[in-house]
């Protein structure tokens, strides 16, 4: 009995705690990416590069507090520096709309040509951030570590195995909770957000309804940027922040969105947990899992890890190459790419 | 003069002309019915009064206005509606939202309106909550009716409200455009059904290769023989 109450301790610290983390992070992005192609009707590659600019200014206006000595322990000083980071990713994004988005939609272009723009400013923005933060690792967190320590937890319970759970980590889902909520009921509730969602549904309907397309393209741009600086300061307090990190993330980010049905908000969070948790259970070594659940004789001498964490975006790559081939509207029946 | 006249319209969509000088014109408390073989530009004339293509010649005018240099957008805040014939509800939302949009445009109370709808519809108050794309034909094309009322129109423009629905529930629509009508509204209509349209039009416009051919009343030109042999089926 107690080695099953050891394994799940186990289990959970390494596979639950960190995938919940994760998930929630990838859902904060997948939902940005999934506004953007059910509103303006294109997939935007630069989401990911638009997380890394938003945190990068989340980091300088740390570093300012921290300078100062301003702080609100023991929560990280980044939570009080993420509304300036919203508003500078929001202000980019809008730049990036009013410079290159705007144009190719006055064109009424193919939506292949915006994902091309978007390409285009993505690598913008990879510039600009390597420019200004430079390509390394940054770390910014600082408060309290741990909400609960692995050697508390033991200490607690009298268990072999101990759940250490971050402060970061609880963080994350904590304000993906509160961001989705707030989302959900704005979609959901507000005239405006009616409106946005009559727009995804029917555009030429909406501008018989009198919606005004300019106004619905700016709150788009408006959500989406805050949710990308958003989910990339949550990532990078909990990981680490290095701008290249925030590309490779556009695959598991898509994969989210695309496996949830992409342009349903639903579904990129149910797509974003899906992918984390697969990602996390596949890489996961369960060497030391199966010799608390198999009698002595029969445990593992290997390491019992299915892939290696080198490829960890192999396995977004599969499921969403599966998921397109077997059922290409995704869980929540999105649009078809 | 009517209220609503698209006068000596010609233009296409680019090419070559499908109306030429084709005159479209319907009054308050009307329903006028455009009515003519395919390709005789019956929806092109419609969505020329409405804005959606550019005219070389003729105008559009509404009241004592010319509207022909306004986009749709501007002829919906001008009280002209319209309901297209395909992908005219929005799918994924629920039926009172569907209405809910109809009144984007308005900032006052949209509740007595709402009820007025649901009065005129009343499978509509039953199923609000349900998402318009789940409903049948017939229902959905109420929808796509009551989205457009919404606005308090002065003008409703039908494109084929019919299209595609079994005749019983054709009827019971014409029933409730003869209400909206009496209300005193300007219904304008293009119909594939053209003897139970022409049936219900107080006005009629038989429309060959961009022109009109015949402009009645409905009953005359039911009566007409030479409407009838050409164009009705004898």
């Amino acid at each position: 009995m107690i080695d099953i109450l050891n394994a799940l301790a186990l289990f959970s610290n390494f596979v639950v705690v960190p995938a919940l983390a994760y998930g929630s992070q990838l859902a904060l992005g997948a939902l940005g990416i999934t506004l953007v192609f059910g509103i303006l009707r294109f997939a935007n590659f630069a989401h990911g590069d638009l997380m890394a600019f938003g945190t990068m200014v989340v980091i300088l206006v740390t570093w300012l507090f921290q300078s100062w000595g301003i702080g609100i322990a023991p929560l990280p000083t980044a939570l009080l520096a993420l509304p300036f980071g919203i508003l500078g990713a929001i202000m980019i994004a809008l730049v990036a709309d009013r410079a290159v988005f705007r144009f190719y939609r006055k064109q009424k272009s193919k939506p292949i040509i915006f994902v091309i723009a978007s390409v285009g400013v993505m690598f913008m923005l990879n510039g600009i951030v390597r420019f200004i933060i430079g390509p390394d690792d940054q770390a910014f967190a600082d408060g309290a570590r741990f909400l609960i320590t692995f050697r508390e937890f033991k200490e607690l319970t009298g268990l072999g195995e101990g759940i250490a759970v971050r402060q970061t980590q609880a963080l994350t889902v904590v304000v993906a909770i509160l961001v989705v909520s707030a989302l959900f009921w704005f979609l959901q509730r507000t005239r405006t957000g009616k409106s946005m969602r009559a727009y995804s549904d029917n555009e030429d309907l909406a501008l018989l309804s009198g919606i005004d397309p300019d106004r619905v393209v700016l709150v788009t741009w408006i959500i989406a940027a805050s949710l990308a600086a958003i989910a990339g300061t949550l990532y990078g307090l909990d990981k680490s922040f290095k701008p290249f990190t925030y590309f490779q993330l556009l695959l598991p980010m898509f994969a989210a969105a695309i496996v949830g049905g992409i342009g349903q908000p639903l579904g990129a969070i149910v797509g974003g947990f899906v992918i984390a948790f697969s990602e996390v259970t596949i890489t996961y070594a369960y060497k030391k899992f199966l010799r608390y659940l198999l009698p002595d004789d029969m445990a593992p001498d290997t390491l019992v890890q299915l892939l290696s964490t080198d490829y960890k975006f192999a396995v977004s790559f599969i499921i969403l190459v599966v998921v397109l081939l077997v059922r290409p509207t995704g869980i929540f029946r999105g649009k078809v790419i | 003069m009517s209220f609503l006249i698209g006068e000596a319209m010609t233009g296409g969509y680019g090419g070559a002309d499908i109306l030429r000088g084709c005159t479209i014109e319907v009054d308050k408390g009307e329903i006028a019915v455009i009515v003519g073989p395919n390709g005789a530009g019956k929806s092109t004339a419609m969505k020329a009064v409405f804005g959606m293509l550019n005219l070389r010649e003729g105008q559009v005018r509404l009241g004592d206005r010319d509207i022909t240099g306004l986009s749709p957008q501007d002829r919906v805040k001008q009280g002209m509606a319209f309901v297209p014939q395909t992908s005219n509800v929005f799918a994924g939302m629920s039926v009172q939202e569907n209405l809910e949009m109809g009144a984007f445009l308005r900032r006052d109370d949209i509740s007595v309106t709402m009820e007025q709808v649901f009065d005129l519809f009343p499978i509509l108050a039953e199923k609000r909550a349900q998402a318009a794309g789940e409903l049948s034909g017939g229902q959905r094309q109420q929808v796509a009716v009551g989205r457009a009322l919404m606005t308090q129109p002065s003008v409703l423009m039908l494109d084929e409200p019919t299209a595609g629905v079994s005749p019983i529930v054709m009827d019971e629509l014409f029933d409730r455009i003869l209400e909206i009508r009496n209300t005193g509204i300007a219904i304008l209509m293009v119909e594939q059904n053209a003897r139970q349209a022409l049936n219900i039009a107080d006005r009629g416009f038989v429309l060959v290769t961009g022109e009109n051919r015949f402009t009645d009343t409905g009953e005359a030109l039911l009566a007409n023989p030479e409407v009838r042999r050409s164009f009705l089926g004898g």
